[in-house]
């Protein structure tokens, strides 16, 4: 645990108040009609792994897709020269296979550095550091780790979220479903008490349409998720992807694209965000 | 009500208690119905906005149509390709055995011996089960994307019902007089060609109602492929709930959809076999062709056969 | 080997498919036996919902089924079927949520065996029982439902077979049964799979080949011979 957030705390409190407030003015779900990056007329085509049903980050909506992942693989490709971009859903206990495959070409699908990966794939990033933190309904009266006793805490299965939270707080009832949607909707209907992941997916939910108001990040963010562009391991334009995220920190795309996706009103961690210096990591 | 083996033409007596036996039946499918109804509209799950979204041409075309299609297609990749495997199968094990003094005889004897084997075991293994490992050999092979979750779904629906088209075939042609192999011989045919030119078209027409039924077992069981991530009906169609969180909805469209499929079936396999018993070559139709695991009964004119799934 | 058996808890995934199997099968059995009853009875709206719960729960995939089970039953409706305060709240709500799943589509099945049981007998079986004197409860109990039971036994053994199998489904929402296992191995351990597929295919040879000769051998013995 490099950092403990106590501003990260204030600020999503804050977040959740925001967003109780704000209902619907940021134009939150804003498709490719206004997207950060125009693709070049003329260039090749590439294959872009992304999630297909996180809000805020990679969501198919209808033909089209959105999200802050989506809008960073736009700049991306713009960047590298390609001209048409073929998105890819690729599942998380999917995605290592899918790069060495060769599937697809690269995968933003907040897909964290980890040493472990590290091993299997290249990483060119990150272009975002995320933090676990904790959605429950705006009215709930839990505050942080330490009231989610006794409670039923909500992750999707393969992920180790809820696990990372029990060793917080040991008496809490983890839940496990297979999407971050089931988990919420359970979260809506009140069928369990919170849920758990990486605070950028918790934002998309809480600024979605149908629950605009209905729920808020609490706890602040206790664990650091560098989200890198995954690559085949060795892949020669790791480095200038990399160079390509710097560009779009610096020319204001990269601020865009997250008001655009995660609301005006998400504060991410500011310290470590936008990243000072992205970078290949073969 | 034309006469039943369990009542009497009911008298004045009889009907007014069935009125009141009906009356009361009502009250109570409505109150569980009612309360259903009532606990769900609660929680908003008939808000306009959760269904909106289907008189849409968008929701169609981006999820539900292409998820129609990725269950058509792997449903009708398996029929087909179960098919040709079950017949092979049944071919095999329906093969006369030679005579001991015959150089065949252990060879055949063998070959039917593994054949047989191969059927049980298909039969018993679950089809999630098959799936599961096909899934996870190709993934483990770096094909777990693009076509790797098709062929899971395939391969598991395949292993299992060419085992049960073979078992369907097989007691098709058991219930065919004796008298139709023994002619085939008697005219100078081979084994095989009896087996294939005599016994199994004879056996496919009759037993064509349960082949059909099959078809409906088959399309269910696609969905078995939302675990291995086959982009089925049910795969598909689950992220658009991700943009208006009703999912309700949508299992009530995939289920109308799923029903409106093999109900369709069902009444096409019970015409068929109206068909054939007015042509009266199937006098009083299949009558055991259960021994099987879990396969077709054909012991209910509709029954799809507990099988699968 | 051993560490398979360790590493991904494969005896208590087997006891939970056979508990998942046993209370399936006697929920499925009650429920199956009502839905016979209204699809036999000679009030004409019973029959109607009757038939409409066969045509409706036996043409869903039970995959769909039982999602529904966990998003509407308990997401949706709020119907928790474990005590909420417990550690393992989710696994035991899972569990159940399962067996009310698999119940209410194989209860469809049982009802069809039941129904194909009654079906097998000639109307002139009640004919002659009626003629030779016999009262209704006597032609009933002496005459019909003997044959009906027989009739029923071989396909309500493939029922069970078939339910068997389905169990496998409950890994949909999470429950850690035999699939789980192999679902499991693929994403942690893919070297072992062929090792966890083969445990867990003999698994289910070894409960339901039995299931199959016995089916086999019991339907020969209470056969009717007509």
């Amino acid at each position: 645990m490099k950092f403990r957030a106590i501003t990260a705390a204030t600020a999503a409190a804050a977040l959740g108040l925001g967003l109780s407030a704000c209902g619907g003015s940021s134009g939150g779900g804003s498709g490719a009609s206004d997207a950060v990056c125009k693709l070049p007329s003329s260039g090749g085509s590439v294959k872009i792994g992304i999630k297909y049903d996180q809000p805020g980050m990679g969501l198919k909506d209808g033909s089209d897709f959105k999200g802050f992942d989506v809008d960073i693989a736009r700049c991306v490709a713009s960047q590298l020269g390609y001209s048409k971009i073929d998105f890819v859903e690729s599942p998380s206990p999917q995605r290592e296979k899918m790069l060495q495959a060769g599937t697809v070409k690269m995968i933003l699908a907040t897909y964290s550095i980890t040493p472990k990966r590290l091993k299997v794939v290249s990483f060119a990033g990150p272009y975002f550091v995320a933090g676990q933190s904790v959605l429950v309904q705006s009215n709930s009266d839990i505050k942080d780790v330490a009231g989610l006793a006794g409670k039923k805490v909500c992750s999707v299965t393969g992920s180790t979220s809820v696990d990372n939270l029990k060793e917080k707080q040991p008496n809490l009832v983890p839940q496990k479903y297979d999407t971050y949607s089931a988990c919420a909707e359970a979260l809506s209907t009140g069928a369990i008490d919170a849920m758990t992941t990486d605070d950028t997916i918790l934002a998309g939910y809480a600024n979605q349409q149908q629950y605009k108001g209905k729920f808020k990040l609490v706890g602040g963010t206790f664990s650091e998720e560098n989200y890198g562009v995954g690559m085949k391991k060795g892949d020669g334009d790791c480095q200038k992807v990399a160079d390509a995220i710097k560009k779009i920190v610096d020319d204001g795309s990269w601020k865009k694209a997250l008001e655009n996706n995660l609301g005006t009103d998400y504060k991410y961690n500011e310290k470590l965000n936008p990243p000072k210096s992205p970078s290949c990591q073969a | 009500m034309s006469a039943s083996v369990l009542f009497d033409a009911p008298g004045p007596k009889a009907r007014r208690r069935n009125l009141i036996l009906g009356v009361i039946g009502c009250l109570i499918v409505a109150a569980v119905l009612g309360l259903a109804i009532w606990k769900l509209a609660d929680k908003g799950q008939f808000d306009s906005y959760k269904w909106k979204p289907f008189t849409t041409a968008s929701l169609w075309q981006n999820y539900i149509l292409p998820g129609l299609r990725g269950t058509l297609i792997a449903a009708a990749l398996a029929v087909v390709i179960s098919a040709v495997f079950g017949g092979i199968l049944a071919i095999l094990r329906l093969i006369e055995l030679p005579p001991r003094s015959s150089g065949a005889h252990y060879p055949v004897l063998a070959i039917k011996w593994l054949v047989g084997a191969w059927v049980e075991v298909t039969r018993a293994i679950p089809v999630l089960l098959m799936m599961l490992f096909i899934f996870g050999v190709l993934s483990a092979n770096g094909m777990g994307s693009g076509n790797g979750p098709l062929i899971a779904t395939v391969g598991g629906l395949v292993f299992y019902n060419s085992a049960v088209i073979c078992e369907v075939i097989r007691a098709g042609v058991g219930q065919l007089p004796n008298g139709q192999r023994e002619a085939g011989l008697a005219v100078g045919l081979s084994a095989g060609q009896t087996v294939r030119l005599i016994l199994l078209p004879q056996a496919i027409t009759a037993m064509l109602p349960s082949l059909i039924s099959q078809l409906i077992v088959v399309v269910k069981d696609t969905a078995l492929g939302y675990n291995v991530l086959y982009g089925e009906l049910l795969y598909t169609s689950k992220p658009a709930t991700a943009n208006n969180g009703n999912i309700f909805a949508m299992l009530v469209v995939i289920a109308a959809i799923y029903i409106a499929i093999n109900y369709a079936i069902s009444k096409f396999a019970e015409w068929v076999e109206h068909r054939l018993q007015q042509r009266g070559r199937t006098a009083g139709g299949p009558a055991d062709a259960d021994t099987n695991l879990g396969g077709p009964s054909t012991v209910a004119p509709v029954a799809g056969g507990p099988a699968g799934q | 080997m051993s560490s398979l058996f360790s590493d991904y808890d494969i005896w208590s995934a087997l006891w939970t498919t056979i508990k998942l199997t046993v209370f399936s099968a006697i929920g499925s059995l009650v429920l199956g036996t009502i839905v016979a009853i209204f699809r036999l009875s000679p009030v004409g709206i019973l029959r109607f919902f009757g038939t409409s719960y066969v045509n409706i729960f036996r043409n869903t995939p039970l995959t769909l089924i039982i999602l529904s089970c966990s998003f509407v039953l308990y997401i949706q409706l709020g119907v928790a079927l474990a005590d909420s305060n417990a550690q393992d709240f989710a696994a035991v709500n899972a569990f159940r949520l399962a067996i009310v799943g698999l119940t209410v589509y194989h209860a469809t099945y049982v009802c069809e065996a039941i129904r194909s049981g009654v079906n097998t007998i000639p109307l002139g079986q009640a004919e002659a029982a009626r003629s030779i004197g016999l009262t209704f409860g006597q032609s009933m109990r002496e005459v019909v439902l003997p044959q009906a039971f027989r009739g029923a036994v071989v396909p309500l053994g493939n029922t069970l077979i078939a339910l068997t199998k389905n169990t496998t489904v409950a890994v949909t929402i999470g429950v850690a049964e035999l699939s789980a296992v192999l679902k499991t191995v693929t994403e942690r351990d893919p070297g072992s799979l062929n090792l966890a597929f083969l445990v867990v295919g003999v698994f289910f040879v070894i409960l339901t080949l039995p299931m199959g000769l016995a089916v086999g051998w019991i339907g020969q013995r209470v056969a009717v011979k007509r």
